[in-house]
C-alpha cells in the first residue's frame, strides 16, 4: 500500500521555499485523563484538546526558517482528523501558517496509515522540507516521521534541536540569498541524542522531527487569530489521496497504570538508609 | 439560545489564558509587591493585540465582539487583576471616540495606537465627584477655536504612563449634568500634570494616579459629540465596560476556587484531606456555582450590545452580583487555606485585595442598585 524507496526525491519547486508542518489535535497536557471503566478508550467529556506541542515548536520552525531564508515562502500545516482538527489548523495559521491541508478522517488510524497520508500530502505540495513533531503527547510513539523518511526516500534528522540553515555552509557563503534549487542546498540539523548533540547535514528535500529544545512558540495573537479566519483550508480524504487506512495495529484494551501503594514518612537520614538497605534492598 | 463558544472565541480564549499563565502569573506577585508599572508585561499584551481589543479592525484594532473580550477578560484578570485594568484602561478612555467620535476623530485619535505601545486614561472622576458625576468641579472655557480646562482628577488608571487623555469637563456648572462635555487631551501639554500616585490596597500593579488641570488648552476638532453631550457620552461608555469589569470579578473568582479545590485536596487535618470535609465542600460549591452565575450573567450584558441592544440594567446586574461575589469567594479562598491563606506567599490574600476595587470603581455597587432600581421602576 505504500511506495517503496523513490529512486529519486519528487521534484522541487524551485522559487520560494515551502515548508509543510503537522498539527496533531492531542489531549491538552493539563487536563486529567482517565481511562474508561470498559478500557475501550479514554473518557472524552470534558477534556480540552490543543495542538501537539511538539508540532507547535514545527510551526515556529518553520516559520522562523521562512522569516530567515526567504520571506516569499510558504509554510502550509497539515492535520488529519474530524471537522475538530480545522481548531487546530486555526491555530498553526493564527501563529502565521499560511494555509492548511486537512485530511478529513475520523477513527483509529495507526503510525503506517498517518504517514501514508502524509506522504501523498507531501507528494501533492512538494515541499523543500517536512517538520514533524518528534512524538505526539498522546501515543508517544516517535515513528511518523520516520516511516515518512522512509516512504518518502529522503533524509531524516530526527530530534532537532537546533536547524541552523536551510543551506550547505559552502551555499550560504556564496550567495545571501535564498534560490533554492534540487542539487547543493540542505538542511543542517544539530540533533538530540543520548550523550549529547549530533550535527548532521541533509540534503533537501527532507524531513525533520523536533525536540523540545529546539525553539520557544510564538504566541498565536488576537489579529493573528482573526486573520486566520480568512486563510484557506483544503479538504483531502484518504480517498482522495488513494491511502488505505485499515489499521494493522488492534488496540485490545486500555487500563490506568496501577495505583502506587502510599509512601511512608521517616524520622531521619539514618532510618532511611536502613529502610533502602534491608528493605528496598537498592543500597 | 447558544452555550457554546465558537471556534474563533476558544482560540481567543486560549490566546489569553496562555498569555495570562505564562506571562503574567509568573510576575503578578512582584508587580504586586513593588506597585511599580508592569510595562514588560504591557508590551507583549500590545504585541498580541490584547491592549487596543476594542478598537475597530479599520482603526488599526482587533475589533472584538463585546462578548469576545468578556472572553478574554476573565482570561486577563484570573492571571492578574491589577495587570488587566491596566490593559482595559486603553479601551475604556477609547471607547468614547469609539462610540461618539466622527470618522475624522476616530482616524486621527485612534490609528496610532496600533503603531506603538501607548496608553490612555479615563478622566471622570474628581476628588469632590465620583457616584455623583453631576457635581463635577472640572470647567471648560471656550476661547476661539480652543477651549481652556481647569480642574483636577483623581484615581485615574494608566495616569502617570498616558499620552492621550478622554477628559469629562463642564462648560456650565449650573446645567450640572447637562454641561458635561466630552474632550481628548493630545500628548501632555502645558498645564497637565500627575500630582499623586495612589498606594493602594489592590491591584497594585495598575498605575492610579491624581491630574491636575491648569489652562490646559484642547482644540475643538478634539471635542467628541457636542457641548452637553458628555454626561451620555460617559454613560454610554460605562454601559459598554461594564461587562469587560463584571468579568474581571469572574477571572479573580475562578482563580480563588483553583487555588482552593489546590489546597483542599492537598492540606489534611483530622486525618483526611479538608476537601473531605463536608463543610469545605459547600464552600468550594458556592464558590463554583457563584463564579458560573456571574459569567453567565455577564455573557448576557455583553451579548445585549452585541445585538445592539440597551444593555444598561443587566450590565448593572452582572457588574453588582460579579463583585460581591468576587469578594465573598476570594474572602472564602483566604479561609480555605486558613492562616497560611493570610500570608503574603500564599496567593490568596491578593485576590481579596484585588477583589474589592471591583465593588467600588466604574460604579460602586451600591450605584448599580441605585440603577438597577431605576430601570426597574421606568
Amino acid at each position: 500500500m505504500f511506495s517503496s524507496l523513490q529512486e529519486t526525491p519528487p521534484a522541487r519547486r524551485s522559487q520560494a521555499v515551502k515548508i509543510l508542518v503537522t498539527a496533531k489535535r492531542v489531549e491538552d497536557p493539563e487536563s486529567k485523563i482517565k481511562v474508561k471503566p470498559d478500557g475501550t478508550g479514554i473518557v472524552q467529556e470534558g477534556l480540552k484538546y490543543k495542538i501537539n506541542p511538539f508540532d507547535e515548536i514545527g510551526v515556529e520552525e518553520g516559520l522562523r526558517l521562512i522569516a530567515k531564508h526567504d520571506p516569499k515562502g510558504e509554510v502550509v500545516v497539515v492535520s488529519i482528523g474530524g471537522k475538530e482538527v480545522q481548531e487546530q489548523l486555526r491555530h498553526a495559521l493564527a501563529m502565521g501558517a499560511h494555509r492548511a491541508v486537512w485530511v478529513n478522517h475520523t477513527g483509529p488510524l495507526d503510525q503506517l496509515a498517518i504517514a501514508g497520508l502524509i506522504q501523498k500530502v507531501t507528494e501533492k505540495e512538494k515541499p523543500d522540507l517536512v517538520i514533524l513533531g518528534k512524538q505526539s503527547i498522546d501515543d508517544d510513539q516517535n515513528q511518523v516521521g520516520q516511516y515518512l523518511a522512509e516512504f518518502l526516500g529522503w533524509g531524516q534528522a530526527t530530534f532537532a534541536s537546533k536547524v541552523e540553515s536551510l543551506e550547505s555552509e559552502a551555499e550560504k557563503n556564496k550567495v545571501p540569498a535564498v534560490t533554492l534549487t534540487a542539487d547543493g542546498k540542505a538542511v543542517r540539523v544539530v540533533r538530540e541524542v543520548d550523550n549529547g548533540l549530533a550535527t548532521v547535514e541533509c540534503q533537501l528535500p527532507a524531513v525533520v522531527t523536533t525536540d523540545l529544545r529546539l525553539n520557544q512558540p510564538r504566541y498565536a495573537s488576537l489579529p493573528g487569530i482573526m486573520k486566520a479566519k480568512s486563510k484557506p483550508i483544503e479538504e483531502l480524504t484518504p480517498a482522495k489521496l488513494g491511502v488505505d487506512v485499515t489499521p494493522t495495529i488492534q488496540v485490545l484494551k486500555l487500563s490506568s497504570p496501577p495505583a502506587r501503594k502510599a509512601g511512608i514518612k521517616v524520622p531521619d537520614v539514618a532510618t532511611l538508609v536502613d529502610k533502602l538497605h534491608n528493605e528496598a534492598k537498592v543500597v | 439560545m447558544e452555550f457554546q463558544l465558537t471556534e474563533d472565541q476558544r482560540a481567543l480564549q486560549q490566546a489569553a489564558r496562555k498569555y495570562a499563565r505564562e506571562v503574567v502569573r509568573p510576575k503578578a506577585a512582584h508587580y504586586d509587591e513593588t506597585a511599580t508599572f508592569p510595562r514588560d508585561l504591557l508590551q507583549t499584551a500590545f504585541e498580541l493585540g490584547l491592549l487596543n481589543m476594542a478598537i475597530p479592525a479599520e482603526y488599526g484594532g482587533v475589533g472584538l465582539s463585546h462578548l469576545d473580550q468578556t472572553i478574554v477578560a476573565e482570561e486577563l484578570s484570573w492571571g492578574c487583576a491589577g495587570v488587566a485594568t491596566s490593559i482595559i484602561a486603553n479601551d475604556l478612555a477609547n471607547l468614547p471616540i469609539i462610540l461618539h467620535g466622527t470618522e475624522e476623530q476616530k482616524q486621527r485619535l485612534l490609528g496610532h495606537f496600533a503603531e506603538r505601545l501607548k496608553f490612555s486614561s479615563f478622566c471622570l472622576t474628581e476628588p469632590e465627584a465620583g457616584s455623583d458625576v453631576a457635581s463635577m468641579q472640572t470647567t471648560a472655557r471656550r476661547e476661539g477655536d480652543e477651549y481652556v480646562i481647569n480642574g483636577a482628577k483623581c484615581f485615574i488608571t494608566n495616569g502617570g504612563h498616558a499620552e492621550q487623555y478622554t477628559v469629562f469637563a463642564t462648560v456650565d456648572k449650573a446645567k450640572k449634568h447637562k454641561g458635561i462635555t466630552c474632550f481628548v487631551v493630545e500628548g501632555r501639554p502645558k498645564g497637565l500634570t500627575v500630582s499623586k500616585h495612589e498606594n493602594k490596597m489592590g491591584q497594585r500593579a495598575s498605575d492610579t494616579v491624581s491630574l491636575t488641570f491648569e489652562d490646559v488648552r484642547v482644540p475643538v476638532k478634539n471635542r467628541i459629540g457636542e457641548e452637553g453631550q458628555g454626561f451620555a457620552v460617559a454613560m454610554a461608555t460605562l454601559d459598554n465596560s461594564r461587562p469587560l469589569t463584571a468579568m474581571f470579578s469572574v477571572g479573580i473568582a475562578r482563580a480563588a476556587l483553583e487555588h482552593s479545590m489546590e489546597y483542599a485536596s492537598q492540606r489534611k487535618t483530622f486525618g483526611k484531606p479538608i476537601i473531605e470535609h463536608q463543610a469545605i465542600q459547600f464552600m468550594i460549591a458556592d464558590m463554583a456555582m457563584n463564579t458560573h452565575a456571574a459569567r453567565m450573567l455577564t455573557y448576557e450584558s455583553a451579548w445585549l450590545l452585541d445585538q445592539g441592544q440597551r444593555n444598561t440594567l443587566q450590565s448593572s446586574y452582572a457588574k453588582c452580583f460579579a463583585a460581591d461575589m468576587a469578594m465573598k469567594v476570594a474572602t472564602d479562598a483566604v479561609q480555605v487555606y486558613g492562616g497560611y491563606g493570610y500570608i503574603k506567599e500564599y496567593p490568596v490574600e491578593k485576590l481579596m485585595r484585588d477583589a474589592k476595587l471591583i465593588q467600588v470603581y466604574e460604579g460602586t455597587s451600591q450605584v448599580q442598585r441605585l440603577v438597577i432600581a431605576r430601570e426597574l421602576f421606568k
